[in-house]
């Protein structure tokens, strides 16, 4: 990373400890926020939410490596997350993720090569009378069949 | 133990009574039943403790008497009449009248069967294993009958083996997810570098980004090797490059002992704490190979020397001089632990630290020198080996601004556990050896130097030496015994009135020399914190061991560890001490004899900072 990316990734989590303050509870908003912006919490970022909030960096990782929407690596700009869940599975979940790694050219857990799009699996969204169901970004599609898959990929655009 | 979980938000942290005051107020004491014999304990206690008290075995793996309560490997399960579930002991508050039962079928199927997951996924071959038959998983599987592998054994290894640091090497592979390590690193020391990684079945202990050892701020202290219930974590074994030296006839080599070590390897040997086998240790080195046997005292007299007088100027400056580029207090440099805490987390007051060598570097760098000069022998054929209670003294020696001879001051660093091993190897029994002193040229060590393997000891023979020094009277406590300085309390203050100085140190009389002693990271953070805050400007000398209890609870002391296992240690030192003949550093014949012939311009001239003095490097905290 470079100097200057560093710093006003510091100056980004200064403004953002005075907003949340100093307590450990402020640890997720500051990470959500970030990985908003960023698409990733980098490394250097959660140097600096460890040392801003003093905590050890380790501790930071360790939550960011526990929740699934938190991400350690760049990721694309939009996300695609397919519900693996079993309704999900017999509603034909397989159909959907072929359409979708054809469409994207990419597998699970990948990311395109210009960063537009990650495509990854969740667990269930709740939706199960209504599937195959995904997630893209902050919207869910349900009863999805490869084509209307396809099409709220390219709408999405 | 901590008393509160300061990582965990007020919400998730266990669930916790304070036991009353007063045990007499009404509902104080509760009656329970344990196995149906009825018993009464004071509210708050768990399960755990009161079966303890009652002599009822509970098996844990998780908890540890050091660290605060986790309650996650769930083999100390008990059944408690009411509930629906079996609930972990270590973590259940006693707040009503309960019935236990800790020995039904219920709980012993239920323990064999965890015992029998954590095996599923604990890969290891016992007898290649460091902590054969001293495995606390080992003995729950034979004490619990644990006969096949119901769920299955994992066939090979899936982590790799992270050897990359010189002091602590970690097999993920035999980690059974107990976080007594994490909450050694973050609670204990207060350096950070473990935590679980992931989440459900993909968890792990892991460090920041998953980066080896050497990379991250690692202070190399090894107290979790000591807490670790399996093999998962050991320390850098140096003994097969040691054997080899002994096996070869162009080699000289030497040991030298440290004091700690000598207190604690008894417990190799089944021993019970709390005993010194110095004289014995001394026969089975020299059975072993070891062309000369040391005494590290001798140095740590040497530093008392070089750290006093060093005081002493910085003392002159300030008050005389009026200088105030002066740093004061002056902290202690033995411990390597806190070298590298404080050069990673404290890097702009690194000129507070004194700048002389730990004893274990200035003896090598005289062994070197000085010895092979007397003995006639080129310092390249010298192998120097050091017997430290110390894991991060492995990486001390490997420093590479420690060479004052040209060669390496110390070639290895050897751990109490790994000395008890090569012992053994060589068919020895230790207890039962016949007695021998010391080495010459080096053979007498005072009984200061002894004291430094406790927490205060520094402190405690520094104030012997410097108080006579400037007065020219012995320090006014009985018997030599400062107090103060002595205990378990995790800081220490005290101050030493100087009155009636000798007329050299005119510009001392009527100061109040005021001392801190503190001991395990976390305190020494506190210290540094009211530096910063600009508090202990009042303060002239600051002893800090990095591991709980000083060097007698050292991350390479033989396991296990707790407080009270800790104090007979102390016990034994101080034991060992009161009995020695020289009980002050400059009354030593041999220093008084190093400084006349090798380095007659005393303490803290430039040839002794040549080989006595080291600097440091500004490390800082981030992780690149």
């Amino acid at each position: 990373m470079l100097v200057y990316e560093k710093n006003s990734l510091s100056d980004e989590i200064e403004v953002l400890i005075e907003k949340f303050g100093k307590e450990r509870s402020a640890l997720l908003p500051i990470l959500q926020i970030i990985e908003k912006r960023h698409n990733y919490i980098s490394e250097f970022a959660q140097q600096e939410v460890a040392r801003l909030l003093d905590i050890h960096p380790v501790e930071v990782y360790s939550v960011v490596s526990f929740y699934n929407f938190l991400h350690r690596y760049p990721q694309g700009k939009n996300i695609v997350r397919l519900c693996k869940t079993i309704s999900c599975d017999m509603a034909g979940k397989r159909e959907i993720e072929e359409a979708l790694k054809r469409e994207l050219g990419i597998n699970f857990d990948e990311t395109t090569r210009d960063k537009k799009w990650t495509l990854e699996y969740t667990s269930c969204l709740g939706m199960c009378d209504q599937g195959p169901a995904m997630l893209v970004n902050d919207k869910v599609y349900t009863k999805l069949d490869p084509e209307t898959a396809v099409q709220i990929i390219n709408d999405t655009k | 133990m901590p008393d509160t979980i300061k990582r965990a938000p007020v919400s998730q942290q266990p669930f916790k009574v304070e036991k009353p005051q007063d045990l007499n107020t009404i509902g104080g004491m509760i009656s329970i039943e344990i196995n149906e014999k009825k018993v009464s304990v004071p509210l708050g206690t768990t399960i755990y403790e009161a079966c303890k008290e009652n002599q009822i075995h509970i098996p844990t793996l998780c908890h540890h008497p050091d660290l605060c309560i986790a309650g996650v490997c769930r083999v100390c399960v008990v059944e408690v009449e009411g509930m629906r579930t079996l609930q972990a002991s270590c973590s259940f508050p006693i707040t009503a009248s309960i019935k236990i039962k800790t020995t039904s079928e219920l709980v012993r199927k239920a323990r064999r069967n965890i015992i029998d997951l954590l095996l599923s996924e604990h890969h290891g071959e016992c007898y290649a294993c460091v902590k054969n038959k001293n495995c606390e998983l080992q003995t729950l599987a034979q004490e619990y009958g644990v006969d096949k592998m119901r769920y299955g054994h994992i066939s090979a290894p899936i982590h790799e083996v992270d050897n990359s640091s010189t002091s602590v090497i970690r097999d993920m592979n035999k980690c059974i997810l107990c976080r007594r390590c994490v909450r050694t690193c973050i609670d204990l020391q207060e350096v950070g570098v473990l935590e679980a990684i992931s989440r459900g079945d993909k968890t792990v202990i892991g460090t920041f980004y998953d980066k080896s050892l050497q990379d991250v701020i690692c202070i190399n202290c090894g107290q979790c090797i000591n807490r670790c219930p399996t093999g998962a974590l050991y320390s850098n074994d140096p003994s097969d490059e040691i054997w080899q030296a002994i096996d070869d006839p162009t080699k000289h080599v030497v040991i030298q002992t440290a004091p700690s070590p000598r207190a604690a390897i008894g417990e190799e040997f089944g021993q019970p704490p709390g005993k010194s086998f110095t004289p014995e240790l001394n026969t089975a080195l020299k059975r072993i190979g070891f062309d000369r046997v040391f005494d590290t005292n001798f140095t740590a007299d040497l530093t008392i020397h070089e750290e006093g007088t060093e005081l002493l100027h910085r003392l002159k400056k300030a008050l005389v001089d009026k200088d105030e580029s002066v740093k004061l207090p002056q902290f202690t440099s033995c411990s390597p632990g806190w070298i590298k805490f404080i050069e990673h987390f404290y890097p702009e007051y690194l000129d507070y630290l004194s700048t002389a060598k730990s004893p274990q570097q200035m003896f090598g760098a005289i062994i070197k020198t000085f010895y092979a000069q007397e003995e006639g022998i080129d310092p390249k054929d010298i192998v120097s080996v050091s017997l430290m209670p110390c894991s991060a003294k492995k990486f001390e020696c490997n420093r590479p601004e420690m060479n004052s001879s040209g060669f390496k001051d110390v070639d290895y660093g050897l751990t109490t556990r790994e000395l008890g091993k090569m012992i053994r190897e060589a068919g020895i029994n230790l207890p039962e050896l016949p007695k021998t002193g010391f080495d010459e040229p080096f053979g007498e060590a005072s009984g200061a130097g002894l004291i430094f393997g406790a927490t205060g000891g520094v402190m405690e023979a520094a104030l012997r030496t410097v108080y006579e020094l400037v007065t020219g009277r012995e320090v006014p406590f009985e018997n030599l015994r400062i107090e103060v300085c002595r205990g378990f309390e995790g800081i220490k203050e005290a101050s030493v009135k100087l009155e009636n100085v000798l007329p050299d140190y005119s510009f001392l009389e009527g100061v109040e020399v005021k001392f801190m002693v503190a001991h395990g990271t976390a305190n020494a953070k506190q210290v540094m914190e009211l530096l910063k805050a600009g508090k202990l400007s009042d303060v002239h000398f600051i002893e800090i061991m990095a591991c709980p209890g000083g060097c007698l609870g050292g991350g390479g002391q033989p396991i296990p560890t707790s407080e009270e296992i800790r104090k007979q240690r102390a016990k034994a030192i101080y034991a060992e001490e009161e009995g020695l003949p020289i009980r002050k550093s400059h009354e030593n014949p041999h220093v008084k004899f190093i400084y006349e012939k090798f380095i007659p311009e005393g303490p803290c001239s430039e040839l002794s900072h040549k080989l006595l003095h080291t600097h440091y490097t500004k490390r800082g905290r981030y992780i690149i």
